[in-house]
């Protein structure tokens, strides 16, 4: 058996044993080590001495020292802090007042309510089950259709992985070796395109459909100056976290990690001034970082052994074969390797599709003339389904867990249809406009380079240090 | 057999946490070097050292106490239908033959690699401060020996489900916000 088909060994058998339900960490680490083992085996070596074992150690220390992993513990830390300043019912109670003109207005407020949150948090499950206990009675409650309230909320909270700062697009980037910075402006637009389209898409069903949303029966009590202050209370000071987070990072005025350690700082502020900051609260976000850093960084800790054992047996070059063999062109090849990552998303999570499967698609990108910043939005755009498509639709489950027990997990599933539609449309957008993704980074950083003119007769400009020849 | 499951919980768990509240210090840190930089226009020499570090040796020391929650992710939508007993007799034979060798592995070439940066007493070179960086390698031996700990304890943990039929719980930390909220509203999932 040649080496590049062990490596095709290699992946069919992980994918297998994926199916087993041991931790991928582990797994992932020992199919590297193993199969690492026999690539690098030598005769003439005592087993100790093979490279595998000083490979494993070097891959496990570059993760430990790699500078844009280290704004996830910082990430997720912000958002513990956040998800626990009490701040979600008074966001969505004062978005509901400040929209009540519009068609649908419970759904609308509870879209951007979902979709502000989850971006401020990036964690999906927490935003979805205290939405699912808070607006999703409300609106039943009013009348709403099951279907469109369970829609906007599901889908609404999805967006957290897309809209930067997203922890999900850090691993993207740390596994592609591409600037969070500029991953992040290319996203901003699509993620708005998205978020655009799923605001329309309830506005315009309610207005052909006002029975969906009926129009709540007794009038407001609050007056236009009331409404105007319940949103500056609630709505600006959450909006303008995020604001200067992402600012800070695409004017370049902070790194990722730097941006992201402030913004926990303005989250514990925030949680001051709302009157929810506890110790225990402080302990519990600072715990639950803890443990979802880890599960994140030894995910890395495996991959990189197993996807750099892959790559040294050959198994890269089968899967660009096969790929130049099916003579597919660029589309055929987005169109295949979106339509895997698709599928893989119904049993697997984002951060398994992300650190262990892209890099395997990684190295045909050059051959395609695909850009990674692109790729990595297209794949950001497609794991919103992930979210969304049984057997594993993790926002549908959440909901259902806290959701009264009339609303059944199907019409969950069918509320979600019309949102994984749009998913699909925002993605052959993205591939038939690239400008969507590409606008915001060029803007930002593809500028031609200034030449600064320099006078040679100009003795300020030259280091006197170097004339006289000493250090 | 479960008072020692006990113990290494607690253990992995005190350790996991300890290290934990490094994420207070990287974010105190970070943020001081960011006022250093633009308020007083004089950056440190160490921040960037200091921020790896603490990162490094919070996600490896955690990894442990992550363990002992059932944390690390599994591909499980046909695991998680499975008889807890069945689970139970499959995870014991993967801990065997992928958990143990893949740790072993870990804490057998770090001892080297440590041991080689301690002799030399190797020093950081992303600036002049000079920041020793042997102690974050010889972190990866630590947090392979508190993963073989916990490792044996989940061993246990297996071969009590095998015999009992039932998984023990895992109690007594905090919890995300969904799975509290999911438990107190009588939720199905997990």
């Amino acid at each position: 058996m040649s080496d590049p088909m062990i490596a095709l060994l290699m992946l069919g058998l992980f994918i297998c044993l994926i199916f087993l339900g041991f931790p991928i960490a582990f797994t992932l680490m020992a199919m590297g080590i193993g199969f690492g083992f026999y690539a690098y085996y030598d005769p003439a070596e005592l087993f100790y001495q093979n490279k595998i074992f000083f490979l494993f150690v070097q891959n496990t220390f570059s993760i430990m020292n790699n500078d844009v992993l280290i704004s996830i513990p910082l990430f997720l830390f912000m958002g513990y802090i956040v998800e626990r300043a009490n701040i979600l019912d008074r966001l969505f109670l004062s978005l509901q007042i400040g929209l009540r003109n519009l068609p649908g207005s419970m759904a609308v407020a509870a879209l951007i309510t979902c979709a502000l949150f989850a971006t401020a948090t990036g964690i999906v499950g927490a935003v979805v089950t205290l939405m699912g206990l808070l607006a999703l009675p409300a609106m039943l409650k009013a009348g709403y259709d099951q279907k469109l309230s369970a829609g906007v909320i599901t889908a609404g909270g999805t967006l957290g992985i897309l809209i930067p700062p997203s922890i999900m697009l850090i691993v993207y980037a740390a596994t592609a070796g591409i600037s969070v910075v500029k991953l992040y402006a290319a996203a901003l637009i699509p993620g708005f395109v998205l978020a655009g389209f799923y605001l329309l898409y309830v506005i315009g069903r309610v207005v052909a459909n006002p029975s969906l949303a009926p129009k709540p029966k007794e009038a407001s009590t609050y007056g236009f100056i009331a409404s105007v202050l319940m949103l500056l209370q609630a709505f600006l000071p959450l909006a303008a976290l995020i604001l200067a987070v992402l600012g800070s990072i695409l004017f370049g005025l902070a790194t990722p990690s730097e941006a992201a350690a402030m913004g926990a700082l303005g989250g514990i502020v925030l949680a001051v001034a709302y009157g929810a900051f506890t110790w225990e609260r402080l302990r519990e976000s600072v715990f639950l970082t803890a443990r979802t850093t880890a599960m994140v960084c030894w995910l890395f800790v495996g991959s990189w052994t197993f996807s750099s054992v892959f790559s040294y047996l050959g198994g890269e070059h089968v899967i660009k074969d096969v790929m130049l063999h099916l003579a597919v062109g660029t589309i055929g090849f987005l169109i295949i390797t979106q339509l895997i990552i698709f599928i893989l998303g119904w049993p697997l999570e984002w951060s398994e599709i992300i650190i262990i499967f892209v890099p395997i698609f990684l190295p045909l990108l050059e051959h395609f003339n695909v850009d990674p910043l692109f790729f990595g939005i297209l794949i950001a755009i497609n794991l919103q389904t992930s979210f969304l498509t049984p057997p594993m639709a993790m926002s549908a489950y959440y909901l259902k867990g806290v959701a009264p027990k009339s609303l059944e997990l199907w019409t969950i599933f069918k509320g979600c249809f019309p949102f994984l539609g749009m998913v699909l449309i925002t993605l052959v957008l993205v591939y038939v406009q690239p400008k969507i993704v590409t606008f915001l980074p060029d803007l930002l950083y593809n500028q031609p380079p200034e030449i600064p003119q320099i006078d040679p007769n100009d003795e300020t400009v030259v280091n006197p240090a170097f004339l006289t020849g000493s250090d | 057999m479960e008072s020692i499951i006990g113990h290494i919980d607690k253990f992995s768990r005190t350790v996991g946490q300890t290290f934990g509240w490094s994420v207070i210090i990287l974010t105190a840190g970070t943020c001081f070097e960011v006022f250093m930089r633009y308020v007083l226009n004089d950056p440190t020499s160490w921040a960037f050292d200091m921020s790896y570090m603490l990162y490094g040796a919070l996600f490896m020391m955690a990894g442990a106490y992550t363990l002992s929650r059932s944390g690390h992710v599994r591909g499980d939508f046909i695991y998680r239908k499975w008889k807890p007993i069945n689970q139970a007799k499959v995870d014991l034979v993967l801990y065997v033959i992928f958990f143990f060798p893949g740790i072993l592995a870990m804490v057998g070439s770090g001892l080297e690699y440590g041991i080689t940066s301690v002799r030399q007493l190797e020093l950081s070179t992303n600036s002049p401060a000079g920041v020793p960086v042997w102690p974050l390698k010889l972190i990866i031996i630590a947090a392979g020996v508190t993963m073989l700990i916990q490792g044996a304890g989940e061993v246990m943990r297996c071969l009590v489900c095998i015999k009992t039929g039932n998984w023990l719980p895992r109690e007594g930390d905090v919890e995300e916000l969904e799975v509290m909220l999911q438990k107190e509203h009588g939720g199905v999932h997990e």
